[in-house]
């Protein structure tokens, strides 16, 4: 009985729980409208702390933002406009699926390109032929000799 | 095999020591840009934290100017305040303060203790201005040019090197843009 429940107890300890998230009490008439917002403020970014979302920071900003997209899905924006008004303030950055610009391309496409830079050099080692050379009469006599341990022709 | 690819592990090698090394000296990501550089100041409608009267944009003083985001609980506003109280001494510059997630009460009485730096303040208790000028914290201060237009935007208290390296620098030179613009229209 004992182990059993140790056991247990052990892959609770692996449970991670629910990402940290900050409730704030919003009313919604409907729960397609709070859906998005749910989303929203998933993917966006807090701008004041670096690597939280709208969802989990507990900063000033994050709570006007949130108060904001809020009152933005009531008057019944759609989640496209929504975006590019965070987008128009805070820049990409707030957006944690940035869009594709030069920049983001070359991180997106820059490690293929590099594997494939790797292979295209490999393959131009493993088509290299080594230098091969028929033995002329000679060098096969001398080399009968040598493996006959009778080197004659050596000086 | 020929002697010059034996370099080539070796040149990826210091291409990537390179890149890494590189990484070291990036401007730090704390640091981030403004989207509103070379845009127009955005439209608001807010009270003026002492007459309480409704100001917009074309309330806003003509010539180069200072917006500068700050609130009564805000430290790092503290330590700035020398230095705007400086900038308003100078009188060369206007100075518009942005009152931020604030109580109005609280904030008078802050201007009061320690001086009142600007030419008015803007009440935005609930950061809506703040957010249409992308806005993460206070303090802030963005440089406006002699038309209105966002220039620079500087997260954090004003310190010496900042005033003296960025600011005063940008400041003269709209100063002068705008005294041209002024004597253009005079002919």
């Amino acid at each position: 009985m004992m182990p059993r429940f140790g056991i247990w107890l052990l892959w609770l300890s692996l449970w991670p729980g629910t990402p940290a998230a900050v409730v704030d009490a919003r009313e919604f008439p409907n729960e397609e409208l709070r859906a998005r917002y749910d989303q929203l403020i998933y993917e966006l970014r807090c701008p004041q702390c670096l690597n939280i979302n709208l969802a989990g920071s507990d900063g000033a900003v994050a709570k006007d933002l949130r108060r904001e997209v809020h009152r933005m899905l009531l008057e019944g924006r759609s989640d496209r406009e929504i975006l590019n008004f965070m987008q128009a303030r805070y820049g990409d950055f707030i957006l944690y699926r940035p869009p594709l610009t030069f920049g983001t391309l070359l991180i997106w496409l820059g490690p293929f390109m590099l594997l494939l830079g790797g292979f295209l050099w490999l393959l131009h080692i493993f088509r290299r032929q080594p230098e091969t050379r028929v033995m002329t009469e000679d060098e096969r006599a001398q080399l009968e000799a040598i493996l006959q341990g009778e080197d004659d022709s050596r000086p | 095999m020929s002697r010059a690819s034996f370099f080539v592990p070796l040149g990826v090698f210091v291409l990537l020591a390179g890149l890494l090394l590189a990484g070291f000296f990036l401007e730090d990501q704390k640091v981030l840009p403004s989207a509103l550089i070379d845009r127009q100041v955005p439209e608001f409608s807010l009270a003026e934290l002492h007459s309480g009267r409704q100001l917009t944009r074309a309330d806003l003083p003509a010539g180069p100017a200072l917006i500068n985001v700050w609130a009564s609980w805000c430290p790092g506003c503290l330590v700035e305040h020398p230095w705007l109280m400086r900038i308003a001494a100078e009188k060369k510059i206007a100075l518009v303060g942005v009152n931020y997630r604030d109580d109005a009460g609280a904030a008078r009485n802050w201007l009061q203790r320690h001086g009142n730096p600007y030419s008015f303040s803007l009440h935005d208790p609930e950061g809506l201005f703040a957010i249409d000028l992308g806005v993460y914290g206070a303090p802030e201060t963005f440089v406006l040019d002699h038309e209105g237009v966002i220039r620079y935007r500087h997260t954090g208290a004003l310190d010496a090197g900042v005033w003296k390296e960025t600011l005063e620098p940008l400041l003269q030179k709209y100063l002068q843009d705008h005294a041209a613009a002024r004597r253009g229209e005079q002919i």
